[in-house]
């Protein structure tokens, strides 16, 4: 019997836009430790500390751009997705007049505002996908627009940046896009690439790689090394919080290798601002558990 | 740290400098893109014609900006039912959009700057030369914190161009930002640009 997941998935977005990660709290504060003292970099992550904890205590958004809500549902054999779309779109709907979620779909045609996030198939977006087991797993990500503008996506071989088809050339797109994003995604700020796909499903897998915690390493030694030397050069160009210069301009590196077409190569960065919201719902028969 | 007290003279404007951290005092506006626009056709370009009500907005705004600043600010509010409205979250937007507007509505309204993330182009380094004026760098995402020096809102303009877009006027208290493009000519971004840019061409000559 499949339940209704109105609010379980209410306060998953609740959670979501009013905390942040642990993983992600300790990061900005180890960098803020890493920032010499008094400086503008420095007083820009204390700020953003103080932020995280008051909008915990008062459950108040982290941030006032509540984003584009990306939902993954991992759901058990022969659950309705149409149900449980129907559920998610109310509790967005209830989300936003509760002020958890500003309201964010604007139709592009008529530049309506439609006041209850509500917008077309694709706002929210959900994707759904069959698993084995009676879990049901709900992984949201709340990602702002500031962010999203400065991803970007590149085709090799690129010329421009000396970028050939291999894990060099993707290392010149990545710092690249770092390099042109300055401080606008609101460094410091976690890197999703996608290597191969065609142009819509890269920039969907450079998102999806964004669900796993700090730290996550790919499987190949290489690409794994990769990521980190991405994110040390990264670093190096000074960028900084807010883009007022400083040590940490990138927190975290997440590369994910996809099948391609022989004639195509798309490298595809999707920017995390520092408010990396990000949260899991997890629904065994009674059992809710929110990571 | 120094406090500026809106309305702040052009004096006080000409004192400031890239890197100085503020905190601001006293009655100021949001507005983004689709106010810019407005703003810029229906009064300074007059390419359309005002509609029914805006020739009383364009007087309240001359009212509040002179002297005052522009906070590049989709809010999340509380209240809209009751009318009785309460800033919930509201941290600063990316500026850049106003790019095209910007240095032409600070110039018309007498205002000493904008608030907002992410710094301005030429256009408005040289308005902010010329107003004089200053840009104000807050805390991208810092969204509660910032919403408790929003003391009171006064009142709100063109809501139906959607909570993020419309024209809230709010009191503030102690609003904290960096001044980073100042009415010298210079700004900090620039500065971080080129530098980033130097490193960034020794990390390609490497294999």
């Amino acid at each position: 019997m499949q339940p209704d997941i109105t609010d379980k998935v209410l306060e998953l977005i609740k959670r979501t836009s009013t905390d942040i990660p642990p993983d992600v709290e300790a990061s900005l504060r180890k960098a803020m430790g890493d920032e010499d003292k008094g400086s503008a970099a420095q007083g820009a992550l204390e700020t953003i500390l103080s932020n995280i904890e008051l909008s915990r205590k008062n459950g108040t958004p982290i941030c006032q751009d509540t984003g584009t809500p990306i939902f993954r549902v991992r759901h058990p054999g022969g659950w309705s997705t149409r149900k449980m779309r129907e559920q998610i779109r109310t509790a967005i709907a209830q989300a936003t007049k509760l002020s958890y979620m500003r309201p964010n779909a604007v139709d592009s045609i008529t530049e309506k505002n439609s006041g209850n996030n509500l917008g077309g198939e694709e706002f929210p977006t959900i994707h759904f996908e069959e698993e084995e087991g009676d879990s049901l797993v709900v992984d949201l990500m709340l990602k702002g627009g500031g962010c999203e503008n400065v991803g970007a996506q590149y085709s090799l071989p690129d010329e421009s940046i000396g970028a050939g088809r291999d894990l060099a050339g993707v290392r010149r797109a990545v710092l690249d896009a770092v390099q042109k994003a300055q401080g606008l995604g609101c460094a410091p700020g976690i890197l999703g690439v996608s290597i191969g796909g065609d142009r819509g499903s890269g920039y969907v897998a450079s998102k999806a790689a964004l669900y796993t915690p700090i730290g996550t390493r790919n499987a190949a030694p290489e690409v794994a090394a990769m990521e980190e030397r991405i994110t040390k050069e990264a670093n190096s160009m000074g960028i900084g919080p807010m883009g007022f210069g400083g040590r940490t301009t990138v927190i975290d590196t997440k590369i994910v290798g996809m099948h391609r077409l022989p004639a195509s190569y798309f490298v595809t960065i999707s920017y995390m601002c520092w408010a990396y919201r990000r949260r899991r719902l997890i629904l065994e028969g009674d059992r809710v558990e929110y990571k | 740290m120094r406090e500026l007290t809106i309305p702040v003279s052009a004096e006080t404007i000409r004192e400031l400098h890239i890197g100085e951290p503020v905190l601001l005092t006293g009655v100021m506006i949001t507005g983004r893109d689709t106010a810019h626009k407005w703003i810029e056709e229906t009064f300074i370009k007059k390419t359309k014609a005002p509609g029914p009500g805006d020739e009383a907005i364009y007087a309240e705004l001359k009212r509040i900006l002179a002297g005052s600043f522009i906070y590049h600010c989709g809010p999340v509010v509380a209240g809209l039912d009751t009318k009785q409205y309460r800033f919930v979250a509201a941290g600063p937007t990316t500026s850049i959009r106003e790019e095209p507007f910007e240095a032409d509505v600070m110039r018309h309204f007498g205002m000493r700057g904008v608030i907002g993330k992410g710094g301005m182009g030429d256009r408005t380094l040289q308005g902010c030369k010329e107003t004089p004026a200053v840009y104000l760098h807050a805390i991208g995402g810092a969204a509660s914190l910032i919403a408790q020096t929003v003391k009171r809102v006064t009142g709100v303009h063109k809501l139906e161009f959607g909570v993020p877009e419309a024209m809230w006027v709010i009191e503030v208290e102690k609003f904290p930002a960096v001044v980073t493009m100042d009415s010298h000519g210079r700004s900090q971004h620039d500065a971080i640009l080129d530098r980033s840019k130097r490193v960034l061409a020794e990390l390609f000559s490497k294999p």
